[in-house]
């Protein structure tokens, strides 16, 4: 077992908002999800869009929306991180990489927003330096340098991100959703750095809706549904007819794939702020107990592995 | 019934190059078409000139021998990858769904449409629950053949089966067309009866 | 449900959610306009008497703002003035509005009207606003009338501008296009789909028009254009404390002035809590 990197514990997160008129309530997106990333491994969060998963990664650095409260703990490196550790650390040893060029400035150059602060020439002559050495390592030639964000075509804006994130050397990447909106060719490109970086031994969490990219580079992964972690299952899990996944949710998934049977089934996931008082997944669940309308079940350890469900309280 | 694109081509003003040349197609009701194009091939714009969304092209579309109108309801309806795009933020979902037409509570029931999400804002829905108002909108029973470009992309496999399986019985009993665009090759073959490669028939 | 009283504090009005906050201001700011409008309502004109036992009176609990040199009370003069101010800023903007909300919608029918309308828009942008109102007030011969249109017709440059960018975008908006192919007309569209989304920008665009209007009709009747000498305008009183404050009569410009400014600067706070309110990306905040 490699040395664990990231480890984030029961985290919580709500946002304060207006419902009619004046009236304010307390939204939960996320509750009680719990994760880690150990050195070399890709962990991979897959929920659907819109869900809320994105607020992790911004909860782990810190820049978080002022009405968002947060609960739990993070930890890096064994350490309970707070708001100031984390703009402490961010940047340097755990990076993001953001959804789209969106998130750089448009008025600025390339190798400037790469490069970043710097106190004195000399500092930012030798940082120059490093930014060539890596953007050369993803096919970002010196041209690239010199220009706007709004001259990148796709997989050179993927490239500049994950180079830039790299800069650093930092020894976890938290990727949020680097694929939506690419073709196949820059995807597969996108996730090939990411197993780039799982050979040189950085961490990275992989925050995704989209299940083939998971499956393809991810290590383990964690299913999200309506704000909860379900289950983290092991990428060899995900085969013959879904036997060795635990969850009823996650067989489903992988058994609704278009390959593996495209099987139907029923139902929705809860809106936030109408989730049933038990399990998540009552309503949908198939192997559903009596207790599991009224309680609800925490994650399971299990190892490598875990999983919200009160059929493995004994165990697998 | 019959979607035709006679000689279909297409380049924007500011290039040089054709995307789309001499694009000849027939779509029946009596099968499920599906479209296959890497992204950027111009998938997407055939999709938008067959349901008169772009009307600066060449060539000529036809259903049924007719021309699609230009001001009344238009038999080809289109369904998008962003469902949220083509709902105004300001307008409640009974609103956004009224749009189009009056849908009966068996139809909504059978895309799993929970009365409560009536009365909320596209903002207040996940991208699945959104796909679905925007998939009956386009059920009106005025259309005649639909066309869903990356439908289900952005969403996760098992509101992808719920929703295409939906799709598909109204377009067998309402004997509609249905043309399937995706990039997923594991997602066309088991849906569709017959596959058209893009690349083959774009003569650019 | 959240607990008001998590963070405990002795300030009161922590308690108090920010949307609680920005209503009671924008509440407080409008009460106070209307009180000034009621106010001036209820002062006639001939109750301002010429006293001349009092004249060039300094400001004292008894007359607040002063007298002036027939002896009249300034306090009262002022709140009158500030009450006309008010009125034919209203009508201004309110007319200053309905000009952009139309113009706006002119130029999104078709490319031909688009430009029609940015060249309305430079054509008003390129002759200075006071020139432009004073010979519009003289040749409606001046009055109320006259400095109320003169001041609507120069103030709808900025609002048109903003709708007819924001219309366009609308227009390109997917959701639009798709509510072509389902057959609605261009008339439905505007109305369902534009109004509702450009709404907050006319609401906030025409409370924020308010204060240029009552400046401007406060400095074009200062010059002597816009409302006869009779009234009891902010303009005539500044004009005519003029010629006094040689002679020390400080309270004369200083309060009167003072005065407008406060309720420019009211009408200011209104509208930005107003966006606050209707904007829907800092509504959570």
């Amino acid at each position: 077992m490699m040395n664990k990197l990231l480890d984030v514990e029961n985290v919580s997160i709500s946002f304060i908002q207006y419902t009619a008129g004046l009236n304010q309530r307390d939204l939960k997106v996320i509750t009680d999800l719990t994760l880690d990333v150990s050195e070399a491994e890709i962990l991979a969060v897959l929920g659907s869009s819109g869900s809320g998963k994105s607020l992790l990664a911004h909860a782990i650095f810190g820049i978080l929306p002022e009405n968002a409260n947060l609960s739990g703990t993070i930890k890096y490196g064994g350490k309970v991180l707070s708001q100031k550790d984390k703009e402490e650390i961010r940047g340097k040893d755990i990076a993001l990489i953001p959804q789209s060029v969106n998130f750089l400035d448009p008025l600025m150059k390339i190798s400037d927003q790469a490069i970043g602060y710097t106190e004195n020439d000399n500092e930012k002559k030798e940082k120059k330096i490093k930014q060539r050495k890596i953007f050369e390592q993803y096919n970002l030639g010196p041209e690239v340098d010199d220009m706007y964000p709004f001259q990148l075509s796709g997989g050179m804006a993927r490239r500049v991100l994950v180079s830039t994130a790299l800069l650093s050397k930092p020894k976890l990447v938290v990727a949020d959703e680097p694929t939506p909106g690419l073709d196949q060719k820059t995807v597969k490109e996108t996730l090939n750095h990411f197993k780039k970086m799982k050979e040189d031994g950085v961490g990275v969490l992989l925050i995704t809706h989209d299940i083939h990219a998971a499956l393809e580079i991810a290590d383990r992964i964690g299913i999200f549904y309506a704000g909860y972690v379900i289950e983290i299952a092991e990428n060899k899990d995900f085969s013959g007819d879904g036997e060795n996944l635990l969850h009823p949710y996650t067989k489903a998934l992988y058994n609704a794939l278009p390959a593996n049977g495209f099987k139907l089934t029923k139902g929705h996931q809860p809106l936030h702020g109408e989730i049933p008082k038990g399990c998540p997944y009552y309503d949908r669940c198939e192997i559903r107990l009596d207790k599991c309308s009224e309680e609800r079940p925490q994650l399971i350890n299990l190892g490598n592995k875990k999983v919200r469900c009160f059929k493995y309280e004994d165990g697998v | 019934m019959e979607l035709i694109g006679k000689n279909i081509s297409f380049k924007y003003s500011s290039s040089k190059g054709y995307l789309l040349k001499d694009i000849n197609v027939k779509f029946s009701n009596d099968k499920i078409f599906g479209l296959v194009g890497d992204s950027g091939s111009g998938k997407s714009t055939l999709c938008k000139i067959l349901s008169a969304y772009i009307r600066n092209y060449e060539g000529n579309v036809t259903l049924d021998d007719n021309n699609l109108p230009k001001k009344d309801f238009c038999p080809v309806q289109l369904i998008y990858q962003h469902p949220e795009k083509v709902m105004n933020p300001k307008w409640k979902m009974i609103k956004i769904l009224s749009e189009s037409w009056n849908v009966d509570e068996d139809l909504l029931s059978e895309f799993g449409i929970q009365n409560s999400w009536m009365k909320r804002f596209p903002q207040e829905l996940s991208g699945g629950e959104l796909q679905r108002f925007s998939v009956l909108r386009a059920l009106n029973p005025m259309t005649k053949f639909l066309i869903a470009d990356e439908m289900t992309t952005m969403l996760d496999a098992i509101t992808q089966v719920q929703i295409l399986e939906s799709v598909l019985k109204i377009v067998k009993d309402r004997k509609m067309g249905f043309l399937l665009v995706s990039h997923d090759m594991d997602l066309v073959s088991t849906i569709c009866d017959d596959i058209i490669y893009l690349k083959d028939i774009n003569n650019v | 449900m959240v607990n008001p009283n998590k963070n405990k504090s002795l300030n009161p009005l922590s308690k108090i959610n920010l949307r609680t906050k920005t209503l009671l201001i924008i509440g407080l700011t409008i009460l106070i306009l209307v009180l000034i409008v009621i106010c001036s309502f209820f002062i006639d004109s001939k109750e301002i008497t010429t006293n001349f036992l009092i004249i060039n009176q300094p400001p004292s609990f008894e007359h607040l703002f002063g007298t002036d040199w027939l002896g009249r009370d300034m306090f009262t003069r002022t709140i009158k003035g500030l009450g006309l101010s008010i009125q034919i800023g209203a009508c201004a903007s309110l007319l200053s509005s309905a000009i952009a909300i139309v113009l706006a919608f002119i130029g999104s029918i078709n490319q031909k009207f688009d430009t029609f309308v940015a060249w309305f828009v430079d054509l008003f942008l390129s002759i200075p606003h006071i020139l432009l109102i004073i010979l519009i007030s003289i040749s409606l011969g001046g009055g109320a009338l006259g400095v109320t249109i003169g001041v609507a017709f120069t103030h709808w440059t900025s609002l048109t501008r903003v709708l007819r960018a924001e219309i366009k975008q609308i227009n390109t908006s997917d959701f639009v296009k798709l509510s072509e192919r389902f057959g609605k007309s261009r008339l439905w569209i505007a109305k369902e789909h534009i109004l509702p989304l450009v709404i907050t920008q006319i609401i906030v665009g025409t409370i924020l028009i308010f204060p240029h209007a009552i400046m401007h009709e406060a400095s074009v009747t200062f010059l002597g254009f816009g409302l006869s000498p009779h009234e009891p305008a902010i303009g005539i009183i500044l004009a005519e404390s003029m010629k006094y404050l040689a002679t020390g009569n400080w309270w004369l410009a200083l309060f009167p002035g003072l005065a407008l400014l406060i309720i420019v600067l009211l009408f200011d706070i209104a509208g930005e809590n107003i966006k606050k309110i209707l904007d829907p990306t800092s509504a959570n905040d």
